[in-house]
């Protein structure tokens, strides 16, 4: 907001005392010289890689040697005509309606009673959901690859209990559960993320509004459906804004548990990015896929800005 | 008015940064220039210091008095301790004979090194001296100018001692050499001879064509013997069982074809190599979840006992003993060519494998090329059998120092070849090479038909090496 009143004063000033107009003139100097380190840093680090990836994306290029080899937009449209690009992109969007549909709402759950229910060692469990946010990515997934390993890994060992038969499961070789237990990871190790954020909402609603509603007759599902929900609106979008974004950029953690196989059938977009064009040296065609994720990313987060996080921010 | 005021300050933000992006571009030419002066101060120091060390060579303790110490960058993957321990004694070695050098040994995983190694010569800054396995991948680096052509001091005795000449030749391309192969070997079966009479079989003689291979393996699983593993899950290993199925289907003209592009990779031997090897993962005969497994985990499985066979490299008599429990390995360890496929078009004798090399980056300096010679002469070759046991060395003064059976026949196999074919993955550019290893494994999967990973291998080929 100030700098917005201070150019407009800077322009009403131009009829004014030349004081008063140097006055200005200086603040302006001040604002142009605080914008400009983080102006550098979005085109040196941001806006000049986009341009360079764009233009890659039109040449047959191993990213060895000179760029001589344009082929127009043929990097495109080999990239939407492959299989595997697609199922890349469905498996993304697979684990972005898992994350939307199972985290979320487990996250809040556990925020509800966290904050809500009168539990004990509130923030003994407070710091045991959040902990697996904190490792790095590598070392979640590295924890998890031991959990899974079919020899002897703690999974197998526990559900051999109930039912021996299982101990020798791949659960990360096997084509049908490889999505699974890759989402199940990726929920354990983001929901404490979503969970905080659920629960600074809520500590934001005050109690007075729930008690009322609970006076006036409400019981407690109609005071969470139509107070409680309601009013977290701005943060469960913000959290969903996040949780798609997070699905379409996931990279590390599939990476170390399964490469994107067996038989790409744990691809997603970045993992496959990762493997054609870097891997392979087809940095044109990596950089195509890199524009590809980066508009569909960017039409994504411009939509839901300007309708959903909008609306509730007007609210 | 207002706009005006706007707009000229947009202007002035523009021309900010035009100013801190000329300001840039001034650094990064100076810089450019202090580095090329840098390189060529160190040439001047090299021969400088070449001369001075012949000169130094009569008073030769006087020691620290290099004027420069001339830095090598190495970069390999032996990770096993032994192996390690050899190459940092060989570094040890050189450096003492000549006080101004110093090797930089950065020991790297496989997997990591070839990550690694791309994102280095994208960025034109390779190692002086690192693994490299030959052939296509080299070739693309060389095509580049990221190497440093090695033919003037490789000419004459040091190409003479080479026994190797098939593999030296995938270090070289258009009459220049760019590396040199130090252990070079043949993929063949190795084979665990106690599971073998444990089934029935006679362990002596293995089998020598697939339809007997395939018996064998019924077998073995008859008598509760897993028969194979495989890594698959890092799919080169599943990739040699196609390609050897191809080399025995096709033989050499079908590969020549397919790479030269008179024929396709999706001529008939290619699709027979894969329903071949549908013919074989009918019977099951993996360990469960193969498909996950890396190739430790499946050397493990091998040396364990766990399984009675094992297609790989000569490097793997060392690596299942290491990945298995006991750390002994497998006690009865046999080695046999890949089976004859009957009506294949392959001679018995021909060879898929590879072996080790190192590759020479473009600013390495002329102590890196002669650490090389060095690591590669016989004498050398002969101490890194004794001591720690690497596969057949390419020295033709070393090959009498194998007395390991297994070891021999591989040398046997890789001598005698008449059709050496070099690991697909390494020879096709780096583009097909995946291609092969993931359609393979999709052959593995049972979600690709013979024909269809064929197709996907010729999609590829098309792509990177015309039509």
């Amino acid at each position: 907001m100030s700098e917005i009143r201070s150019v407009s004063g800077l322009t009403d000033s131009l009829s004014v005392s030349p004081e008063k107009r140097q006055a200005q003139w200086n603040k302006a100097v001040l604002i142009f010289f605080f914008l400009l380190p983080g102006f550098v840093l979005l085109v040196t680090f941001l806006v000049i890689p986009i341009g360079q990836a764009a233009y890659y994306s039109l040449y047959n290029w191993n990213g060895l040697g000179p760029l001589d080899d344009f082929i127009g937009f043929d990097n495109y449209v080999r990239a939407i005509g492959q299989n595997v690009f697609r199922g890349a992109i469905w498996h993304s969007l697979i684990i972005m309606v898992m994350s939307l549909l199972v985290q979320l709402p487990l996250a809040m759950t556990l925020a509800l009673i966290l904050v809500r229910g009168e539990l004990r060692f509130q923030k003994f469990f407070r710091t045991l959901f959040f902990l697996p946010y904190v490792f790095s990515e590598i070392i979640a997934a590295y924890i998890w690859l031991y959990v899974y390993n079919p020899r002897g890994g703690l999974l197998n060992e526990f559900l051999s209990i109930f039912n021996p038969n299982i101990a020798g499961t791949a659960w990360l070789a096997d084509l049908d559960t490889v999505l699974v237990a890759i989402f199940f990871v990726l929920t354990w190790k983001f929901f404490g993320f979503h969970m905080l954020l659920y629960m600074a909402g809520l500590q934001n609603i005050s109690q007075e509004v729930e008690d009322s509603a609970r006076v006036s007759g409400a019981n407690e599902w109609q005071v969470l459906r139509y107070i409680t929900l309601p009013m977290m609106g701005g943060t469960i979008s913000l959290s969903v804004f996040l949780s798609i974004l997070g699905s379409f950029q996931q990279f590390i953690v599939v990476w170390i548990l399964t490469e994107g196989g067996p038989a790409y059938r744990s691809e997603l977009i970045v993992t496959y990015l990762y493997k054609f064009g870097i891997q392979r040296m087809q940095l044109g065609f990596g950089s195509s896929l890199a524009i590809i994720l980066f508009l569909m990313t960017l039409v994504f987060s411009i939509g839901y800005q300007r309708t959903v996080l909008r609306q509730t921010l007007a609210e | 008015m207002r706009k005006l005021r706007i707009a000229l300050m947009i202007l002035l933000l523009a021309a900010g940064m035009v100013l801190v992006a000329c300001g840039g571009q001034t650094d990064e030419d100076s810089a450019e220039d202090t580095t090329a002066e840098d390189t060529t101060a160190q040439e001047d120091t090299s021969t400088e210091d070449t001369a001075s060390s012949e000169e130094a060579e009569a008073p030769a303790d006087t020691g620290d008095e290099c004027s420069e110490v001339v830095e090598i960058e190495w970069w390999h993957i032996s990770t096993i301790e032994a192996e390690q321990a050899y190459w940092q004694s060989k570094a040890d070695a050189f450096m003492a004979d000549n006080p101004c050098v110093q090797i930089n040994i950065t020991v790297l995983e496989n997997e990591a090194f070839k990550a690694r190694l791309t994102t280095v010569m994208q960025s034109g800054e390779p190692p002086d001296i690192f693994q490299s396995w030959g052939g296509g991948v080299l070739w693309a680096y060389a095509d580049a100018g990221l190497l440093r052509d090695i033919t003037p001091e490789l000419e004459g005795e040091w190409r003479d001692s080479i026994a190797a000449q098939s593999a030296l030749e995938l270090f070289g391309k258009d009459g220049a050499y760019y590396g040199v192969p130090w252990e070079w070997g043949a993929v063949g079966m190795y084979y665990n001879k106690d599971l073998f009479e444990q089934a029935g079989l006679d362990p002596e003689n293995p089998p020598a064509t697939w339809s007997e291979f395939l018996s064998a393996v019924q077998t073995l699983k008859d008598a509760g013997i897993t028969p194979i593993t495989v890594g698959e899950g890092d799919k080169w290993p599943g990739h040699f069982w196609w390609v050897y199925l191809a080399i025995q289907n096709g033989g050499q003209q079908a590969f020549l074809d397919a790479f030269n592009r008179t024929g396709s990779f999706t001529d008939a031997p290619f699709v027979k190599a894969g329903e071949d090897l549908q013919d074989l993962i009918a019977l099951e005969p993996f360990p469960e979840g193969y498909l996950g497994f890396s190739y430790n985990d499946s050397a493990a499985v091998f040396g364990n006992g766990e399984a009675a066979m094992e297609l790989m490299g000569q490097w793997h008599q060392n690596v299942q003993k290491d990945s298995s429990e006991d750390g002994e390995g497998v006690a009865n360890l046999g080695w046999f060519r890949f089976p004859a496929v009957e009506g294949g078009a392959g001679n018995p004798s021909d060879v898929l494998g590879g072996g080790d090399g190192f590759g020479i980056g473009k600013d390495a300096p002329d102590a890196a090329v002669e650490f090389v010679r060095f690591l590669t002469n016989a004498e050398n070759q002969i101490d890194a059998l004794d001591t720690v046991g690497f596969g057949p060395p390419t020295a033709a003064g070393a090959q009498s120092a194998i007395t390991d059976p297994v070891q021999q026949q591989i040398l046997e196999a890789r001598n005698n070849a008449e059709y050496f074919q070099l690991y697909y993955d390494q020879f096709l550019p780096p583009a097909v090479g995946g291609t092969v290893n993931d359609a393979v494994e999709q052959i593995f999967a049972g979600v690709a038909s013979p024909e269809e990973a064929a197709q996907q291998i010729e999609d590829s080929a098309a792509l990177e090496l015309g039509n």
